[in-house]
């Protein structure tokens, strides 16, 4: 088969944005060649099965997509050097050795300490005069306390984490020198927290069977993957769930629905933009084209996520659907890590803000809120909020 | 050395998909995407002791065939 027409431009739609309709741009072909803003060329794959197939299928290359010599922008050139961009067996090794750390079991432990954060945050933000800004006073505090507990970093580090997290997590708008200060400044700071905790070990993440290079780099993932992410996840849901009021009150009847909810928040928020790129080891056939080895991929998770043939009735949000293998996670090998973290984590921001701070909304106009400029994932700058006096 | 016993609790399994990312020939996703083993006895497998100890929910059970004893996931 030959490939059949030049790349089709293609923007992902900037946060707060609606979405384009993706068939319009692809003419409805589910896998279609894009010229992305940044100039590379790839192959964008959509709708469930696509989608799962590039992140299950070992023919998608992590490691090859961010090899010397591609195009990267921020998060990518963070990703070299971990394992989000490792193929196995090098990825299996080092992901082995953290994975015991984020199972079901170990989270679900952990679950106390976080509905405490909860509650200690809620608490403060009933102290204060309203409106609060949830960004600043929950949504980013609560996943950044939980990580560093983790990782036995202290809190008040957490500033200094907040500068860097934001740069690293920088899309293709981004000044790559910024990001290679930034890369650099969490380096050094795992570096020399590393280096003290050998001198004496504590009961935490740091583990000896990793490299001193390795163990850095191990850390610098999981403050960056498990800290805006997880925070921005609960102001998407959050700007979904003050537009489904009626939701709102379902929950707060039932808060066993909570879980289920989660899945559903997953489901429908858009959290990323441009997702991580693979690239092909071989020819691959799939969706109707073959992709020839060596060119990038790029599944696009919403498609997967609003699939029909996968959802019934996909643009409805229903917290009481079963939404649960929604591919808000990735899948495959680089499943995310801190799936498990992070759904306890949204399991209890929403058990805790809902619960206590009835008639949750925003202060301002949605149009008013502002996102962080050249970010891989929409990323709030602030999220003022009012809630009912008690 | 002994066969394997594998299994996979369904009500467990988060449908990440990892064991059939690193073990594509042993695991198998059903309708619902939760995982199975193509074979429930098989000839020990690097990849499949992978699998299992990559599992972020535990769902993957490994077990000598002989003895019954899990085999070591290290």
């Amino acid at each position: 088969m030959t490939i059949d027409s030049s790349p089709v431009k293609f923007t992902p739609a900037l946060p707060g944005q609606p979405v384009p309709e993706i068939a319009t741009i692809s003419g409805g072909r589910p896998v279609f060649r894009a010229e992305l803003p940044d100039g590379r060329i790839a192959w964008l794959v959509t709708g469930y099965d696509n989608v799962r197939l590039v992140l299950v299928d070992q023919r998608f290359s992590r490691a090859l997509a961010v090899a010397p010599g591609q195009a990267r922008p921020g998060f990518e050139m963070f990703a070299a050097g971990s394992i989000n961009g490792m193929d196995p067996p090098e990825h299996t090794r080092l992901r082995k050795l953290v994975a015991s750390a984020f199972t079901a079991r170990r989270v679900e432990a952990l679950r106390p300490r976080v509905t405490g954060i909860v509650n200690q945050l809620i608490d403060a933000m009933l102290g204060r005069p309203r409106p609060a800004d949830l960004v600043a006073g929950f949504s980013l505090p609560l996943p950044a306390q939980v990580i560093c507990e983790m990782l036995g970093v202290p809190a008040a580090d957490l500033g200094q984490f907040h500068a860097w997290s934001d740069t690293i997590m920088a899309d293709w708008q981004r000044d790559p020198g910024e990001i290679m200060t930034a890369l650099a400044g969490l380096y050094g700071y795992f570096g020399a927290l590393i280096e003290t905790k050998r001198a004496r070990p504590a009961d935490d993440l740091m583990d000896d069977r990793l490299s001193e290079h390795e163990l850095t780099v191990m850390c610098c993932t999981l403050l960056i993957g498990g800290h805006e992410t997880t925070a921005n996840q609960i102001n998407l849901s959050l700007l979904l769930l003050f537009d489904h009021p009626g939701q709102v009150a379902t929950l707060r009847a039932d808060p066993g629905l909570i879980p289920a909810a989660v899945e559903e928040l997953l489901r429908c928020s858009r959290l990323g933009g441009l997702p991580p790129a693979r690239v092909t080891t071989d020819d691959v056939q799939i969706g109707g084209v073959t992709i020839p080895a060596g060119e990038q991929v790029m599944p696009l998770l919403g498609t997967a996520n609003r699939d029909p043939s996968a959802f019934i009735d996909p643009d409805r949000f229903d917290v009481t659907r079963d939404a649960a293998s929604h591919l808000a996670f990735g899948a495959g090998v680089h499943h995310c890590l801190g799936a498990q973290l992070a759904r306890v984590e949204l399991q209890e921001a929403f058990r805790g803000l809902i619960g206590r701070l009835p008639g949750l909304r925003l202060a301002v106009p949605a149009s008013d809120l502002e996102f962080k400029p050249g970010m891989a994932i929409h990323s709030l700058r602030e999220l003022p909020v009012l809630w009912d006096q008690p | 050395m002994s066969r394997w016993k594998v299994s996979v609790d369904k009500n467990v399994c988060i449908s990440s998909a990892m064991c059939v990312a690193l073990a594509p020939d042993r695991f198998v996703l059903d309708e619902q995407q939760r995982s199975g083993p193509v074979e429930a006895e098989i000839d020990p497998d690097e990849e499949v002791r992978d699998a299992a100890a990559s599992c972020p929910s535990e769902a993957i059970s490994l077990v000598d065939a002989d003895t019954g004893q899990p085999v070591d996931l290290d």
